[in-house]
């Protein structure tokens, strides 16, 4: 199945009852199939004005205790910054997934992870963090949805899936897991009418007095606090000798994956580290799988952003190097290894 | 027997009412502030008072209440 | 004695953060009479934006969701959309929806979006201090139009409830005007129609409220219901622009 029809599908089976989209290269199909399939699952699907329009209507949606979802890619990710602030602020639960595309700007429409920084440390104003999975195959993208949907309603957060553009529309086997029918109860803070049974409800992340506000910011962030504690998740892959690490997530992580096989076969020490949750970023599994390495690469389809969070959860403790490509350009598994073995050669 | 009872802590001196009154005997007092610093309306003759409300309708806080 | 007038259960009994005499007060209560009379509170839930209003979580006593700024239709698009059976209303101001929000208004009306958007038109960004708003009035002073509003260079204000009759979802869109008590009750009507619409799926209701803004205009409460008389609606002029209840009635 298409990555982008696989995390509708997902979507749809983990109980998310309505989706806003907006058409949007490279992630287009996603809202297609949610044409054709969310009616007919009981759930709403419209096509918004704007991304803008579509984030503030899973505002609206989710303010009822309703699961729900948008998509877009980079440059509407971008128009949707203000709505996920609004609803980190208010509490709400939602899952924004953002098939990256190459940018700044206009950018282009293939695939790129050039919205790292965005997703991870800037998705808004004010102090706030969304967590972000970065599922690599379609199989993982199904899983992650299910996942985003428990996390995003046990900790009132919204979640975002960060994939990209080669991650949606790759088709590769999946399994779909039973429909979730039974959902959280959200009545007690879900603002949908109060029926004279209970005080009303407000949905709100106004709060003219400052203390209270820091009081409510501060409480967030107990929260984030045990996400991350608890949440933080990556694969490790042939690390456990590796002199040479391979940080890398996404599509990328897949090239970096076969870059690290062949040097295997060259005889060279080399490990991938793919963490699967980008924020909270998973320190202490790097920690782990870089016991024995002498060297860091860090590689990504951008200019490196990553590459920060890996210096920092190392504490810069290694020589972190960098090798990317952005645009919209995929790097290749050989200019990789060549980077390996540069690395490789540098050390003997 | 008040027809008009305004809350004098509701009431923030707007005088919309003093002109919406149609027997003109509202008025807004001088003697007493309210919490909020506001000289408040007040009926100056609740038997020429015709219950009709008009000054309650326009009243933006909602601080008259009108019995007949 | 029996009260005949008094303040509606729906409406919260707080004092509120509105200047004296400015119409928000006026709007709220009628909204709220509307929704005893409909007896229907349990079902409501109102989208608040950020102005003047923004606050109005504190005073209407049904659910409120705070929206960003010109997000209200789109917020309440998303909570009627999965809340089919439930009441829905936007309550917003002129430069939350004919600013910012154009493209939220003017999409819930192309969709017939099945909600009452109760449009305050006193034509001045209220909470921030009274700069123009769309609907400021040719030659009008405001903190960003120090010298009137001159057409040339800052455009001439929108007719909100005309452009929105053009859009065949729109069911009612009527504006109304609360410088006096016969107009306070014909604004009541409105907001009534607007709700039994929704009731009855007829598709978006629009209620424009010619309101004032004493504190922003320099004018005392008074002389701001002689400035919506004189000034505002004869650029405003009040009625229905659009009514497909009406509509239904000369057709059968």
């Amino acid at each position: 199945m298409k990555g982008n029809e696989a995390l509708a599908e997902a979507a749809i089976r983990a109980g998310c009852k309505c989706f806003f989209g907006y058409p949007i290269t490279p992630q287009t199909e996603l809202s297609a199939y949610m044409a054709k399939r969310m009616e007919k699952s009981g759930g709403v699907f419209l096509q918004a004005e704007s991304e803008i329009a579509a984030i503030n209507m899973v505002l609206g949606a989710a303010s009822t205790g309703v699961r729900a979802m948008t998509s877009s890619s980079s440059p509407g990710v971008s128009l949707k910054a203000e709505g996920i602030s609004y609803m980190a602020g208010s509490d709400l639960p939602a899952v924004i997934i953002n098939v990256q595309r190459g940018g700044p700007g206009l950018g282009s429409i293939q695939p790129a992870q050039s919205d790292y920084y965005q997703a991870t440390h800037a998705m808004g104003h004010g102090d706030f963090h969304i967590l972000v999975y970065a599922p690599c195959s379609v199989q993982e993208m199904v899983d992650v949805v299910m996942l985003a949907f428990d996390k995003a309603d046990q900790y009132r957060i919204p979640v975002m899936i960060l994939a990209d553009g080669l991650l949606g529309q790759m088709m590769e086997p999946v399994t779909f897991p039973e429909p979730r029918t039974e959902l959280p109860d959200k009545s007690d803070w879900a603002a949908c009418g109060h029926g004279g049974k209970r005080e009303h409800h407000v949905i709100n992340s106004l709060y003219l007095d400052a203390p209270l506000l820091e009081a409510k910011v501060q409480e967030r962030f107990k929260r984030y606090a045990v996400i991350e504690e608890t949440e933080t998740d990556a694969e490790l892959y042939c690390c456990g000798d590796a002199e040479i690490v391979v940080t890398a997530y996404g599509a990328s992580a897949r090239v970096a994956k076969s870059a690290v096989t062949a040097a295997r076969r060259k005889g060279i020490q080399a490990g991938l580290f793919r963490p699967k949750t980008l924020w909270p970023f998973p320190k202490k599994e790097l920690c782990e799988a870089t016991k024995h390495a002498k060297q860091i690469l860090d590689v990504e389809m951008s200019m490196g952003q990553m590459v920060d969070d890996v210096r920092l959860a190392t504490e810069c403790r290694l020589p972190v190097a960098f090798f990317g490509r952005t645009g919209g350009v995929i790097p290749t598994p050989e200019e990789v290894l060549a980077e390996i073995e540069k690395l490789a050669g540098g050390a003997e | 027997m008040e027809k008009m009872q305004v809350r004098f802590d509701r009431c923030k001196g707007c005088g919309l009412c003093v002109t919406a009154c149609p027997k003109k005997i509202v008025a807004l007092q001088k003697e007493k502030r309210n919490e909020k610093g506001y000289f408040t309306a007040v009926c100056t003759d609740q038997n020429a008072c015709i219950s009709c409300a008009m000054c309650a309708m326009i009243c933006p806080d909602c601080a008259i209440q009108i019995e007949k | 004695m029996a009260v005949v007038f008094d303040h509606p259960k729906s409406l919260l009994d707080v004092s509120t953060h509105f200047c004296p005499g400015c119409g928000h007060g006026i709007v709220h209560r009628l909204v709220c009479e509307v929704i005893d009379e409909m007896g229907i509170e349990g079902d409501t839930i109102g989208v608040v934006p950020v102005g003047c209003s923004v606050m109005s979580y504190n005073y209407f006593g049904c659910d409120v969701i705070e929206a960003p700024h010109g997000r209200a239709p789109a917020v309440a698009t998303g909570v009627k959309r999965v809340n089919p059976d439930k009441f829905v209303f936007s309550y917003q101001g002129d430069g939350d929806l004919a600013a910012i929000g154009t493209a939220e208004t003017v999409h819930v009306g192309t969709r017939g979006e099945n909600i009452v958007v109760i449009f305050i038109n006193n034509t001045t960004y209220g909470m921030t201090g009274g700069q123009m708003a769309p609907t400021t009035l040719p030659g009008q002073v405001t903190q960003t139009t120090p010298f009137g509003r001159n057409v040339e260079t800052n455009g001439y204000p929108i007719r909100v409830c005309e452009m929105m009759a053009t859009l065949s979802g729109t069911a009612l869109a009527q504006r109304v005007a609360i410088d006096s008590v016969p107009h306070i009750r014909e604004a009541k009507k409105a907001i009534r129609k607007g709700f039994e619409n929704q009731k009855e799926k007829r598709g978006l209701s629009i209620i424009e409220v010619l309101s004032t803004c004493p504190t922003n205009w320099g004018l005392s409460p008074e002389e701001s219901m002689e400035f919506v008389k004189d000034q505002m609606i004869p650029y405003y002029p009040l009625g229905v622009y659009k009514d497909v209840t009406a509509e239904e009635g000369k057709k059968a």
